[in-house]
């Protein structure tokens, strides 16, 4: 975490860097971006997240100039972007496919850019030589993109789209290709790189956790519209909906009926349940239909009837997946309802307590999920 | 066992095709025309046994050679085949490549239809097509009653039995020879390059110059030499269209082996016709080669 919090989205003074204003993109009679409005602030690294198909890649095109918007208008720095063509944007873009030129080598890659808006040689090669030892590529730096790996290629792209110091960078899906342990590597590069020379990243990801790790904050989207807007840790421990709760991590969601006292709510959910007892800021009507989520690693699993929690319900153990560090327990409660709980492998595996076909007690306080509305 | 029949099968092949027919002409190209058939001697006896051949030998020269030299007509037709072969290539692609590019960027539906069209006058013979040109150049064709009647021009253009003709049917003839292989590349080319130099700073036309030319460039070369080599040797075209003072080494060759009889002296031309093309079609390959290792 940041010694300094850094959150220019609470401080009523900051402009933002960029601005949605009821942006809405059709192509052909299909809405592609829905009334969309959102501000971007300077050095964020700001991550769009979203199923296949919900318009991420869309707004990217539209920032870096590729789409114009149907409706609506996006600024930069205050000024409309409408009119500029995508040559003259102080923004760059790295491609999802990368989009290396395959004629020229690593170093005529980063260079193109420079070379397109300064004659100034010595300028421009020390500047590549720079971006090559940013990303660790001064090796290959005479090598063709297809004498390169998957990853370097990546970082490649990434150099070419930095060097010429975009105040705005844009990301597109730029690790899908990756494999895991080289993806994860190369987040915490991405993000060390962004702090080192102040761009603003906008990354598109459609892997939650990518989004979790490297993100100031996180826009989750589905079907052209923003569903929320908030930090990594808000958007796991307070989604605004069971949409984002359900994107985002694992979770419980149990469906039923509120009745409220104060910030207290008493949720019906089954018949011969006791109701679950949650805690809320938000107003439920009395039996209004609202929805309880909780995740799986806030829910305590024994084989003894724990009471110091609030809510506590019985179940059998359907099935365990076995993650090393944890493991999730399947368990049917008595009105068939699955539920799942995760818990901590401190002991190696032969002594652990709880196996198939176990009677077990889940148990949760009332603090530990959250109340959505829909 | 079966690598070797695997490789002997094409090898046999170009022995059959091409190794055998070529020493045959070479050998004829080294023999004296004589008023027999066929019109030329020596001709070898294998019943005459070793001495036989020895014989044989002896009999070649390189006569027909060095009379290629000595008649300016030949050098002169080998540089005038060359030059008009060299100019038509440089039309083709300044035509070609244009209705390539058109191709690769129309509609993914629209593409095997267009396609379709540029191959679509194979299904004719080429002879009949050629001799539409006449109809189309001749003083009282097509384009000279055109634009007659349009009031462009007061009497007819002289097109027909002049170079520009020969040009002209060249250039008609060998266009798809040079509009498929550029397709081919550019149709392969990522759209997501172009956008890429535009968000690193070029224009349209730049990002073209830097990006989709140098891209194309394999396709190019493979197009010009699809064009060029067969042209250099073209026969019909400048006897159709072509006109007295048109000078290419095809109808040469064909005028010393139809007309004069004269098969030594026309082998002659066609091997050093041979010797010229090998050069180009080295380069050829070369480019091919290049090219499948730049694809992988
Ligand atoms: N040029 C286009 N023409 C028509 N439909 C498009 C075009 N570009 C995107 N779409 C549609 O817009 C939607 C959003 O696409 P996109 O922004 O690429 O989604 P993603 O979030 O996967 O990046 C998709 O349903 C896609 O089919
Ligand atoms: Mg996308």
């Amino acid at each position: 975490m940041n010694q300094t919090v850094f959150a220019p989205w609470d401080d009523p003074d900051e402009k933002p860097l960029i601005q949605f204003r009821n942006v809405t993109k059709r192509f052909g009679d299909f809405t592609a971006i829905d009334d969309l409005t959102l501000d971007i602030y300077a050095q964020e690294f700001f991550a769009l997240l979203g199923p296949s198909g919900c318009g991420k890649t869309t707004m990217m095109r539209m920032l870096a100039g590729f789409e114009t918007p149907t409706e609506g208008n996006i600024l930069l720095s205050g000024q409309d972007i409408a009119p500029i063509p995508p040559n003259k944007r102080a923004v760059n873009m790295m491609f999802q496919s990368y989009a290396l030129f395959p004629h020229l080598s690593v170093r005529d890659n980063i260079a193109f850019g420079l070379r397109r808006e300064s004659k100034d040689k010595a300028k421009i090669d020390e500047r590549v030589e720079e971006m090559l030892r940013l990303t660790r590529l001064t090796k290959f730096a005479g090598r063709k993109p297809h004498q390169i790996s998957g990853g370097q290629r990546q970082r490649v792209a990434l150099a070419r789209s930095l060097a010429k110091a975009p105040k705005l960078l844009l990301l597109d899906e730029p690790l899908g290709a990756l494999d895991r342990k080289l993806r994860e590597e190369t987040q915490f590069e991405l993000m060390d790189i962004q702090e080192k020379t102040g761009t603003t990243f906008v990354i598109v990801t459609h892997d939650q956790e990518e989004a979790m790790t490297v993100a100031s904050r996180v826009a989750v989207m589905d079907e052209g519209k923003l569903i929320q807007v908030a930090t990594p840790d808000v958007i796991y421990e307070a989604p605004n909906s069971v949409y984002v709760a359900d994107f985002i991590g694992d979770v419980n969601i149990v469906e039923g009926r509120a009745s409220q006292t104060g910030d207290k709510v008493d949720v019906a959910w089954a018949e011969g349940q006791p109701p679950i007892h949650a805690t809320t800021q938000k107003r439920f009507d009395r039996d209004a239909q609202c929805y309880f989520a909780i995740r799986p690693e806030k829910v305590h699993i024994s084989k003894e009837r724990d009471d110091s929690r609030p809510n506590v319900l019985q179940g059998k153990v359907i099935d365990i997946a076995y993650l090393g560090n944890i493991s999730t327990y399947h368990v049917r409660l008595a009105d068939g309802t699955m539920m799942k709980a995760q818990s901590a492998n401190t002991r190696r595996l032969a002594n652990r307590g709880i196996t198939w076909e176990d009677e077990v007690w889940l148990s949760f306080t009332d603090t530990a999920g959250v109340m959505l509305a829909r | 066992m079966r690598r070797f029949a695997l490789i002997a099968v094409p090898y046999l092949w170009l022995l059959a095709l091409f190794l055998v027919p070529f020493l045959i002409v070479l050998k004829i190209s080294l023999s004296d025309i004589t008023l027999s058939i066929p019109p030329y001697s020596p001709k070898l006896d294998l019943s005459a046994g070793w001495a036989g051949f020895v014989e044989f030998i002896r009999a070649l020269d390189f006569e027909n050679y060095v009379f290629l030299t000595q008649d300016d007509l030949y050098w002169k037709a080998y540089l005038s085949s060359l030059w008009i072969a060299f100019v038509s290539t440089l039309i083709t692609l300044a035509v070609g490549y244009p209705i390539a590019y058109g191709m690769a960027r129309a509609a993914p539906e629209w593409r095997p239809t267009l396609l379709m069209l540029v191959i679509l006058p194979f299904w004719t013979s080429f002879l009949i097509r050629v001799y539409a040109w006449m109809g189309i150049l001749a003083n009282e064709g097509l384009l000279n009653q055109t634009l007659l009647a349009l009031g462009i021009i007061d009497s007819p253009l002289q097109i027909l039995n002049t170079t520009a003709a020969v040009q002209i049917g060249i250039v008609y003839t060998y266009l798809p020879f040079m509009i498929l292989p550029i397709y081919a590349t550019l149709e392969k080319m990522d759209e997501s390059l172009l956008e890429a130099a535009e968000d690193l700073g070029c224009s349209r036309l730049s990002a073209f110059w830097l990006v989709t030319f140098p891209l194309s460039r394999g396709g190019i070369i493979a197009g010009c030499f699809l064009v060029f080599i067969p042209a250099i040797g073209e026969f019909v075209i400048p006897s159709l269209l072509g006109g007295s003072d048109t000078l290419m080494i095809g109808k040469v060759l064909w005028e010393e082996f139809f007309s004069n009889r004269d098969w030594p002296v026309a082998s002659a031309v066609a091997i050093i016709l041979l010797a010229i093309l090998i050069i180009p079609i080295v380069l050829f390959q070369r480019n091919e080669q290049k090219e499948r290792e730049a694809g992988t």
